[in-house]
């Protein structure tokens, strides 16, 4: 009888602390913060640090909670035309337009730029370095240099493919040297070190991976300070008419205190390793 | 290769430094296990127990459809429950996505094939000559079963480990349905594929270390109970 006795008392211990742990889980969960935004952005403002920055400013500033998923631009947009978040802020007009030409998204807002460089290793076996980025690019693909894309309807990858296409160069796919990652901007440009070849980035990801390596990266900035390398980031809050449970008027809150002169200050003081990562540009 | 003795020693000074984004990722990851172990093992149990114990008609293809969703891949349960809970979806108006109880609805259908599959065939593998012992003792059929269960509580308590390996380790359904958002559905799991996708592997390999740990611990745990139960 005594076996018998142990065995349940050490299950009901079991049982017991099982029935605790998720009282006091449920207990935690109970409580939703009133004022959470939902956010959908792009990979670069959330691995750069940006938004680390940023979401407690805006907490001081407007008692918001601001709670981001770090996707491409194209996640983005379908999570906000599903209704799943309250805003985006992301960087590719093209996208950004059918977005708002479809109502899925209202009263878009400029909010900084920075821009797109393009990097590879410091032996540039294709020669770009100094070129435009049109010949820059027609080299990488006469030359056959390996290239690591984003291959994932992100801003960057979107911004890719207008710049082959302004090269004249038919957009890659099978070819050998074209290695379509899928993944993020940081885990692309580790893949074009790893295997030394050429990839396009946003300048403040280039920094973050710059001070990563400790200032000794395998690839660096062949090219850069062209036009047509500029990268916009706006934010748009979710139409509500389109999904009533969204929460607009938090998220044109943000949109206005994003766009104000404070907190352009504030995203124009964001530095890295001394270097100013985002340039603020609100109309 | 520096970067492998700097993430050893990075996880015992996360762990003894008691960084608060560490450990706010260690009570998600806490939290939503407890939360899908208790869904699973609820439903589960007695699931695989019925499965085991009693012959119908069926029964074989019952057992080929859930051995086939032992194969079930994380992301596949991520995008069926996202379509299910997104605003979109049937059950939008629940805002179950990017919440730990939505993350804990992916971990449940995981690991449910899990618990019942290995239920199933411990109570299977009970000796038949326990039944009709129990049987000529006169002992009824909740008191049978309520025996059999005992019988194989250790093959059941290995159920359940291996469902919890399987929560505790996956990424795929935590990633899509939580979003990895810092202080509210970062697990210990999501944080390490995102320091790895921002170049901090040497913190990846620390909080790898710390899930090992707490999954040690626990195992420690269990294994102290049993050891009170053989007593």
């Amino acid at each position: 009888m005594k076996k018998i006795f142990s065995v349940k008392k050490g299950f009901i211990a079991l049982l017991g602390v099982a029935m605790i742990v998720l009282a006091l889980a449920s207990a935690s969960l109970g409580a939703p913060d009133a004022a959470v935004l939902r956010m959908a952005t792009t990979t670069s403002t959330d691995n750069t640090g940006l938004l680390d920055y940023l979401a407690p400013i805006l907490k001081a500033d407007l008692g918001i909670e601001l709670q981001w998923v770090a996707v491409g631009t194209g996640k983005a947009l379908e999570l906000g035309r599903n209704g799943d978040v309250d805003v985006v802020l992301t960087h590719d007009p093209e996208s950004e337009k059918s977005f708002i030409d479809e109502e899925y998204g209202v009263d878009p807002k400029q909010v900084m730029y920075n821009d797109f460089v393009v990097l590879g290793p410091a032996s540039d076996q294709a020669g770009v370095k100094g070129k435009s980025v049109n010949d820059a690019f027609k080299l990488i693909a006469d030359k056959q240099a390996p290239f690591a894309s984003r291959a994932d309807k992100s801003g960057t990858h979107m911004a890719e493919l207008r710049l082959w296409k302004a090269a004249g160069v038919p957009e890659p796919d099978k070819e050998n040297w074209y290695i379509q990652t899928g993944q993020g901007m940081l885990d692309t440009i580790n893949i074009a070190g790893e295997r030394g070849g050429y990839v396009l980035t946003d300048r403040g990801t280039f920094i973050t991976y710059e001070a990563n390596n400790k200032g000794n990266p395998p690839v660096v900035i062949l090219v850069e300070g062209d036009d047509s390398l500029k990268n916009q980031y706006s934010v748009i809050p979710v139409n509500p008419k389109k999904h009533a449970n969204v929460n607009y008027e938090l998220a044109a809150k943000l949109s206005d205190w994003l766009t104000s002169k404070k907190a352009q200050d504030d995203i124009a003081n964001f530095k890295m390793e001394g270097k100013q990562l985002f340039f603020p540009n609100a109309k | 290769m520096n970067y492998i003795t700097e993430g050893f020693f990075q996880a015992i000074g996360l762990i003894l430094s008691m960084d608060e984004e560490t450990w706010q990722a260690v009570g998600v990851t806490v939290r939503l296990t407890v939360m899908s172990m208790a869904a699973t093992l609820s439903v589960g149990l007695p699931l695989g127990f019925l499965l085991g114990y009693f012959d119908f008609p069926g029964k074989r293809g019952a057992h080929m459809v859930v051995d086939t969703l032992l194969a079930l891949p994380t992301v596949v349960v991520g995008l069926v429950v996202y379509a299910f809970i997104s605003n979109r979806g049937p059950l939008g108006d629940l805002r179950l996505l990017f919440t730990i109880r939505g993350m804990a609805i992916g971990q449940t259908i995981l690991a449910l094939p899990i618990v019942i599959a290995l239920t199933a065939n411990a109570v299977e593998c009970l000796d038949g000559r326990l039944r009709m012992t129990l049987a000529t003792l006169g002992a009824g059929g909740w008191r049978m079963a309520a025996t059999s269960l005992r019988e194989c509580r250790f093959a059941l308590m290995a159920a359940a480990v291996t469902a919890y390996g399987r929560v505790v380790a996956e990424v795929g359904v935590s990633m899509m349905l939580g979003g990895n958002i810092k202080w509210h559905t970062r697990t210990i799991t999501t944080a390490i594929t995102l320091e790895t996708g921002k170049g901090d592997f040497a913190l990846g390999i620390a909080l790898g270390i710390l899930l090992l740990a707490i999954s040690f611990a626990l195992n420690a745990g269990l294994s102290f109970l049993k050891r009170r139960a053989d007593a």
